[in-house]
């Protein structure tokens, strides 16, 4: 676990991301690490771009409404059952926000090429699609195994920083995803990992046989840090449940620019201990 | 006849259509769709498996969110479901955009309607404005041209007026069934593309007594924990007394 950083908190992980930097991030049901994205947004990060694996929601539209992301990739962009993304949709529809639009598994195989280390790989169906046409760098290749089938090919994507909140991390630097495998694709595929956690275990989970076929190995990881509820309004399964009345406030708050900065002005700059902390999980 | 939501009928078409499809899968944010899915599972005596992408506890996939495609892409998906901003009469869809506005985004449709052995196309408006004669942008085709592999494709259409048909050999929608309440005149007024239909079109049938029990029983407990706001709005809990 060479380089390996434990880090004091948050804002420690949101100064190791650079202003341009690609950011690999889950869907709002995978454990974004809400923690970071507040941080990025306080620390006034510029010019990121977001990669969706394979979906953003509440993560990206914060980001996005704080100013801090240039371009978004990703199969879409929402809140889910509380609706439209407002702050990505206004700013896609102002033509201020540059958007590379794929599809779920096109991002997914797109990270398994880079975590094989080979440059692209080929996926069914697609084809006809007008996605094909916004995007230079999917191409549809006769397949040179067999005659008369085109396959479309997309490219390795290495995002720059894999970026997450996870149940626990240990003391040798090793951090368990549990199911949330597309967590263990990201890190695999990035050029750096930063994640936070919620409870630091002693030891070393690699040594729990029932543990480890959940655990993102340390040789992946760059740096970790505490946040307790750091996935809040979002939840950590088996932990605590989305917080379904905040995304019900912050879709209706975020419909305008001025709800959206008394948003932030609430939750994200003058966030406190007390403000921090989830309501009792619905169901987790 | 008791009286029923029009959820809970469209839940009954969807049921109908999934018939005794083997493995069922839903997306993202498609409570009528999964409401339907848990209806046809509880009327199958439990013989179909649901797959629900966002079950909050007890989620089916432990190889995270690429599961599903790759579930599909091995063909062991049976029945999906997908929308649309826009769809038109090729069963084109489009998630992206129209007109300057921006809508979430493709997800997996540019895949999934290949690869589900049919795919059941629903879209609760019935206007103009969604059902176009040619969508803005195409999220995923309704029909690949021979020599481009494809598993699978459209079955139906349901709005929240009318179910369609597709036809493959036509490559048109044809009117199967009108809700109560609706007219054939009104569904073509409402259609922005060309469909066929026969003489007389008739109409959707009415949740029976025992779809009202199941709805209102184990599906609304299954539905209410993974989509809270959509369970409580259609079965509100019963005040205490």
């Amino acid at each position: 676990m060479s380089g390996l950083i434990f880090f004091r908190n948050a804002e420690e992980i949101a100064a190791r991301i650079p202003d341009g930097a690609s950011l690999g991030l889950p869907p709002d049901y995978s454990m974004p690490s809400m923690a970071v994205v507040h941080a990025l947004i306080r620390r006034k990060a510029r010019d990121l771009r977001l990669l969706g694996v394979p979906v953003l929601g509440l993560s990206a539209d914060l980001l996005i409404g704080a100013g801090c992301v240039a371009e978004v990739e990703s199969s879409a962009v929402s809140l889910g059952e509380a609706g439209l993304a407002p702050r990505f949709t206004e700013a896609v529809e102002k033509n201020i926000l540059k958007v590379k639009d794929a599809t779920c598994p096109a991002i997914h195989t797109g990270l398994q090429a880079t975590e094989k280390g080979v440059p692209f790989m080929p996926l069914r169906g697609v084809i006809g699609s007008d996605l094909i046409a916004m995007r230079p760098d999917w191409k549809v290749i006769d397949n040179p195994l067999k005659k008369n089938d085109p396959i479309l090919i997309v490219p390795a994507i290495q995002p720059d920083v894999a970026l997450f909140h996870a149940r626990w991390a240990d003391e040798a630097g090793n951090v368990w995803l549990g199911r949330r495998k597309e967590l263990a694709t990201i890190a695999h595929a990035s050029r750096a990992c930063y994640a936070t956690y919620e409870e630091l275990r002693p030891g070393d989970m690699l040594e729990d046989e029932l543990l480890a076929p959940g655990v993102l190995s340390s040789v992946y990881v760059s740096g970790v840090a505490q946040a307790v509820r750091g996935a809040w309004p979002l939840s950590v399964t088996g932990l605590y449940g989305i917080d379904d009345a905040h995304l019900g406030l912050y879709a209706r708050a975020a419909k305008t620019k001025e709800g959206f900065q008394r948003y932030l002005e609430e939750f994200v700059w003058n966030r406190t201990p007390a403000k921090n902390s989830s309501p009792v999980a619905s169901r987790a | 006849m008791e009286p029923h939501a029009s959820e809970e009928l469209l839940a009954c078409c969807i049921a109908r259509l999934i018939g005794g499809a083997g493995h069922v899968a839903v997306g993202a944010a498609s409570p009528i769709p999964a409401t339907g899915a848990f209806l046809c599972k509880f009327l199958n005596k439990n013989a179909s498996r649901i797959s629900l992408l966002q079950k909050r506890s007890g989620n089916p996939f432990t190889e995270g969110s690429r599961e599903l495609f790759d579930l599909a892409g091995q063909g062991r998906i049976d029945v999906f479901f997908l929308g649309g901003a826009q769809i038109d009469g090729a069963a084109n869809i489009n998630l992206v955009r129209s007109e300057g506005r921006r809508f979430p985004g493709s997800f997996g449709s540019a895949f999934m309607y290949f690869a589900a052995g049919r795919t059941i196309l629903f879209r609760e408006e019935h206007s103009r404005r969604v059902l176009v004669p040619k969508v803005d942008f195409i999220s995923a085709p309704g029909w690949s041209p021979p020599g481009v592999e494809r598993g699978g494709g459209p079955q139906a259409l349901l709005t929240g007026k009318a179910l369609f048909d597709w036809q493959p050999d036509r490559r048109r929608f044809r009117l199967h069934s009108v809700h109560p309440g609706h007219t054939a005149a009104e569904i073509r007024d409402d259609t922005g593309f060309d469909y066929d239909a026969g003489p007389a079109v008739q109409q959707t049938p009415v949740p029976s007594r025992q779809e009202l029990a199941l709805l209102r029983g184990p599906v609304r407990i299954a539905i209410t924990e993974n989509y809270p706001e959509f369970g409580k709005r259609l079965w509100p809990p019963a005040s205490p007394a």
